[in-house]
């Protein structure tokens, strides 16, 4: 009962606390002289979350960067010596090579299928409709590590002969097949493919919610026009819908691939990295639980900060563009 | 996507398809591209399914049976299975320190949840409605660490908290991930409470009310909609977080006792997946109550942005 009690505190210390705070702030601005106090209030209507922000993240990141050239107790500066580490290292290597791998297939596969359901449920009836995306979107609310549980069962090996109880190797070996220990298969990179499964299944639905409210949004008197001058079906999705489409498909793209750069729950619930499905996040992880070198775990993630860098310059583009319009 | 998703329609009959009413002409060939599209829609959903209502089959069957025999059996012998169905894997993974990680779980989240909310509201006021220098400077700067994956903070963060003497505590939990949902918080917000008629806003202000009561009694009141998005995002986003809770607590909440379940006894797969569908049930239970703000909340969001 004490971590309930404890919670309890901290909400109404929590919420009571910025109540308090922001009243106490606003009251000392507003005996200021009218002109400071126009001055001063946005910055105390901003200046708890920034704070936050500043001390606990952006501080944090800076420093990140910096320990990225230091050993692995951060204690000796090494110069670039963990970078050299991680591009030379087969293991390293391995890890950037399949993270290649989830961010091709993840985002990309995850748009198209969200497209195709999206697509096709707006064919429906409304009711139908609905029930149709709450089964694709449900996945979304269920704990990464929960749903890796969830696939290394239907991934699960038992010896030739007895019943086998995951769904894959049920199928495969009533098509004739020998059971596999699928996930420890790196040829191909079968096990790397197969746990990107499991994104996919949590990221369709994600994708679907977002193109179906884009395709919507498509204005109907476009396709009409499109109709009058003869244009199929398929002409009148791939050249009228698609680019009015093409923003909300190239946010979904980036916003996936964000986020897996910094999802390592399934990988390491279901194989830990091994077997060849090491990738990224999960090295960060290993690097600084497990191996504790605080350098590489650095110098690790520094890798991913920069790999997002592209997508931080074409959000701020889209931003200002947004902002030149209204 | 292949022209397979979209039903093809002869040339001669370009009026043949609304693309929502099912009321369109045409109606035997409709009625064929209609069968397909649902057969594939339910083969669809059937495998976006068939995952949890395997571990949901499973976490109710005794150990023998989930071990020697597909849990797809039980629809051959629906009889048998219905006296065999069991809550003892249940019982077990309670008593093996679920439930004690339930209660953590809740202590991580709500707090999580609500702490942030205000601040951010907040600031989302000041962006959208009050000029200040640097205030353009100050939303790109939010806006780029949207995309900064949290890890970053990490290695600092603990040394951080080991110097505060909180690591390990829950207050340090809250800290964190009161800290990395914020751009989204303030993100979100700012693009919702930015988009209110700027005459509402105006108009209280020429009646003499000051921003703090502007924001009080008109901004928040009518932003509800998206400050319930954000709650049931960063609920879902705390409760299902596995990373920042290993780090940074010693306390277990759930998704770290199933991962510990995972190592433990890995082969045991009747306790997973009843380990597992305890860790799913509130997000599914939060998700199906509340689907409505949570679409509403990331179309704002992200069809925007």
């Amino acid at each position: 009962m004490q971590p309930l009690l404890m919670g309890l505190a901290a909400i109404v210390a929590g919420v009571g606390g910025i109540v308090v705070l922001y009243w106490v702030l606003n009251t000392a601005v507003e005996q200021l002289p009218a002109k400071w106090e126009d001055r001063l209030k946005p910055y105390v209507f901003i200046g708890p979350p920034l704070a936050l922000l500043g001390v606990f993240l952006l501080w944090p990141a800076v420093r990140t960067i910096y320990l990225s050239f230091f050993d692995a107790r951060a204690a000796e500066f090494v110069g670039l010596d963990n970078y050299v580490r991680m591009f030379t290292t087969p293991r390293y290597l391995e890890s950037l090579g399949n993270s290649l791998i989830w961010i091709l297939i993840v985002p990309s596969l995850s748009v198209v299928l969200g497209l195709f359901v999206a697509v096709l449920a707006d064919r429906l009836k409304p009711t139908t409709e609905k029930i149709v995306k709450s089964i694709i979107f449900m996945p979304m609310a269920i704990a990464l590590v929960a749903a890796g549980t969830t696939f290394l069962f239907i991934y699960a090996w038992s010896p030739p002969g007895t019943g086998q109880f995951g769904l894959l190797n049920a199928i495969w070996t009533g098509l004739g097949g020998e059971p596999q220990r699928w996930l420890a298969i790196d040829t191909a990179r079968t096990n790397t493919i197969l746990l990107t499964l499991v994104l996919v299944w949590l990221q369709a639905g994600f994708a679907m919610v977002l193109l179906s409210a884009a395709i919507k949004n498509v204005p109907e008197d476009t396709l009409e026009a499109a109709r009058v001058d003869g244009a199929t079906e398929p002409q009148i999705f791939f050249r009228v819908v698609v680019p009015q489409i093409a923003t909300t498909i190239v946010v979904l793209l980036t916003t996936i691939t964000i986020f897996v750069l910094k999802t390592f729950d399934v990988v390491w619930v279901t194989t830990g990295g091994r077997f060849g499905t090491d990738f990224l996040p999960v090295t960060f992880f290993r690097e600084l639980v497990v191996v504790r070198d605080q350098g590489m775990a650095a110098t690790v993630i520094v890798v991913i900060l920069i790999a997002t860098i592209p997508i931080m310059v074409y959000n701020v583009k889209q931003y200002r563009r947004q902002e030149a319009m209204a | 996507m292949s022209s397979a998703s979209v039903p093809t329609v002869e040339q001669d009959t370009e009026h043949d398809r609304a693309p929502a009413g099912p009321a369109a002409s045409g109606k035997t060939r409709r009625g064929k591209g209609q069968i397909l599209i649902n057969a594939v829609l339910l083969a669809l959903c059937l495998f976006w399914l068939i995952p949890v209502i395997g571990l949901l089959i499973s976490s109710f069957r005794p150990r023998d049976e989930v071990l020697n025999t597909g849990w797809w059996t039980v629809f051959a012998n629906p009889l048998e299975f219905t006296q065999q169905v069991t809550i003892e894997n249940y019982v077990e993974v309670f008593e093996a320190g679920m439930g004690a990680a339930f209660i953590n779980s809740f202590v991580i989240a709500v707090p999580s949840t609500v702490i942030p909310i205000l601040a951010a509201a907040f600031a989302a006021y000041a962006f959208s409605w009050m000029r200040f220098p640097g205030r353009e400077v100050l939303f790109i700067i939010v806006i780029m660490l949207l995309v900064v994956p949290l890890q970053v903070a990490f290695v600092p963060l603990l040394r951080m908290f080991v110097g505060m003497g909180i690591q390990g505590t829950f207050l340090s939990i809250w800290l964190a991930h009161s800290t990395f949902g914020m751009p989204l918080a303030v993100y979100l917000l700012r693009n919702y409470i930015g988009s209110l008629p700027r005459e509402v806003i105006e108009s209280a202000k020429v009646d003499g009310a000051s921003h703090f009561q502007v924001f009080w009694k008109l901004v928040l009141p009518l932003s509800v909609p998206a400050l319930a998005a954000f709650v049931i995002f960063q609920f879902l986003w705390t409760w299902n977080d596995f990373l920042v809770a290993t780090i940074f607590l010693r306390p277990r909440p759930l998704t770290v006792e199933l991962v510990q379940l995972v190592s433990q006894f890995g082969a045991e797969w009747h306790l997973l997946m009843a380990g597992a569908f305890v860790t799913m049930a509130v997000p599914l239970i939060v998700f199906f109550s509340m689907q409505r703000f949570f679409v509403r909340g990331m179309t704002a969001g992200s069809v925007k942005g």
